[in-house]
């Protein structure tokens, strides 16, 4: 149990990180668009990477998060645990969005097409899809140990469905670009785009910490108010 | 034989025993998977895709649809006068109970899948020849993927308030890679193909199996704990 103020500083930190993450993303986006080159083949529609791309990065990290904390959940049993994974798993739904219409965004103009059975952007249509039944899940169970537990082991078996949804699919073939920062070798993008990419990647992580933060606040004060909705 | 063998056949046989007493589920199981396999047939313009073109792609959603179905009643029969509760009071080992459900259901899954084969040989006309040992080991290894976890999420999905809608929501995106993997079988098994373009699929469902078969039977006692 905690004492509703601690959960209204939770949510007041929370929200002071969120102004402080959008401030952040507006000075990515002046970058993005005024001081970073265009790309020579894709044109101006190459800029959605830089959104694109973080929010995918912040998917997945949220994505990851409610899998380790579920494992640790089942371990350890601590309420707050349940409630990190479930303010995970509402910011990563956030976060599947973006990236899912930025996605077809950019893909009419350089693929030609707004949707593809790629690898890649089938494993994030069903990430998406694991986060909503696990939101769906949540909401239909009324009992708070029983919630946590069920939405635990589905947090974990959605984790561990990932590599195999990857792996089938990608032996279909894939038309996803190739990754160009996370490579053995050097990254083999020009310096101001890099430079670009890795200020929003900050600027969305430091969303997304936000997120996560307020809604855990938001989260533990429903808890402690012995609201049977909370968690 | 070890207690937990036993206790899992013991659960299973019950399970069984329920299902043979009245036929009902299981019979409406197959006639909705006949069923999935008539509207097939009309919801394809014959003049532009071929039965044999589609045949693999419909084999496997009526396998995969009329299993998740079928799971929803694993549970809901526990659910009625406190069956489960009886169940989880006795000193035996959880995961045991869960591999009795999931033998049961499996039991269910393949009955259905027995009975449906031949139908779909008669509607789509497909020649299975000697393709036919391949299309039953695939659906063996797919069928004991899907159930496992569908089998868990039945258990879940039962004390929810809208069970017949939250079990297809957790357990579809589940199916996609054995299904993914049985199609690609399925389609070069009855073009004839060499079995070497098909031993990496078989080792995928193989591994499906094995990573979430043991997951389950790992995760079931943490489900159950009051």
């Amino acid at each position: 149990m905690i004492e509703a103020g601690t959960a209204g500083r939770l949510v007041r930190r929370g929200l002071g990180i969120i102004a402080v993450a959008l401030a952040a993303l507006a000075g990515v986006y002046l970058l993005a668009l005024r001081y970073t080159p265009v790309e020579r083949f894709q044109g101006v529609p190459q800029k959605i990477f830089y959104v694109h791309v973080p929010a995918a990065w912040c998917a997945l990290l949220a994505f990851s998060l409610v899998g380790i904390s579920s494992i640790l959940y089942l371990w350890l049993r601590d309420p707050r645990l349940d409630v990190f994974a479930e303010s995970a798993a509402e910011a990563g739904l956030v976060f599947s969005l973006v990236m899912l219409t930025t996605g077809p965004l950019w893909g009419k103009p350089v693929w030609g097409t707004w949707w593809t059975w790629d690898a890649r952007l089938t494993l994030t249509l069903i990430l998406f899809f694991i986060f909503l039944g696990y939101r769906a899940l949540r909401s239909a169970l009324s009992d708070p140990s029983e919630r946590a537990r069920f939405s635990a082991v589905v947090g974990i078996l959605g984790m561990v469905l990932v590599p195999f949804v990857h792996l089938s699919v990608y032996l279909f073939r894939t038309l996803h670009p190739q990754p160009i920062v996370l490579k053995p070798s050097a990254p083999s993008l020009p310096w101001e785009m890099l430079r670009t990419l890795l200020a929003s990647l900050g600027a969305y992580t430091l969303l997304l910490i936000g997120f996560i933060t307020a809604r855990y606040g938001l989260g533990r004060g429903a808890e402690a108010e012995g609201d049977p909705d909370a968690g | 034989m070890s207690d937990f063998v036993r206790v899992a056949l013991a659960v299973c046989a019950k399970d069984i025993r329920v299902e043979h007493r009245s036929r009902t589920a299981l019979i409406s199981a197959i006639a909705f998977a006949a069923l999935v396999l008539v509207i097939f047939n009309f919801a394809r313009d014959p003049a532009t895709a071929s039965r044999e073109a589609l045949a693999p792609s419909v084999l496997w959603i009526t396998f995969t649809f009329s299993g998740v179905i079928a799971l929803n009643r694993s549970f809901a029969l526990e659910r009625e006068n406190g069956a489960l509760d009886g169940l989880l009071l006795a000193p035996v080992s959880r995961s045991a109970i869960y591999l009795g459900k999931y033998l049961a259901n499996l039991a269910f899954v393949f009955t259905v899948e027995a009975a449906t084969l031949p139908l779909f040989v008669l509607f789509f006309g497909v020649d299975l020849g000697g393709a036919l040992g391949g299309i039953v080991l695939t659906a063996v290894l797919a069928t004991a993927g899907f159930v496992a976890v569908g089998t868990i999420f039945a258990a879940v999905a039962v004390r929810t308030r809208f069970a017949e809608l939250m079990l297809p929501l957790l357990v579809l995106p589940f199916l996609i890679p054995p299904l993914i993997g049985a199609v690609q079988i399925t389609t070069r098994l009855l073009a004839g193909r060499p079995l070497s373009e098909i031993a990496g699929w078989f080792r995928i469902l193989a591994l499906y199996d094995l990573v979430f078969v043991t997951l389950c039977l790992l995760l079931f006692p943490s489900l159950m704990d009051e």
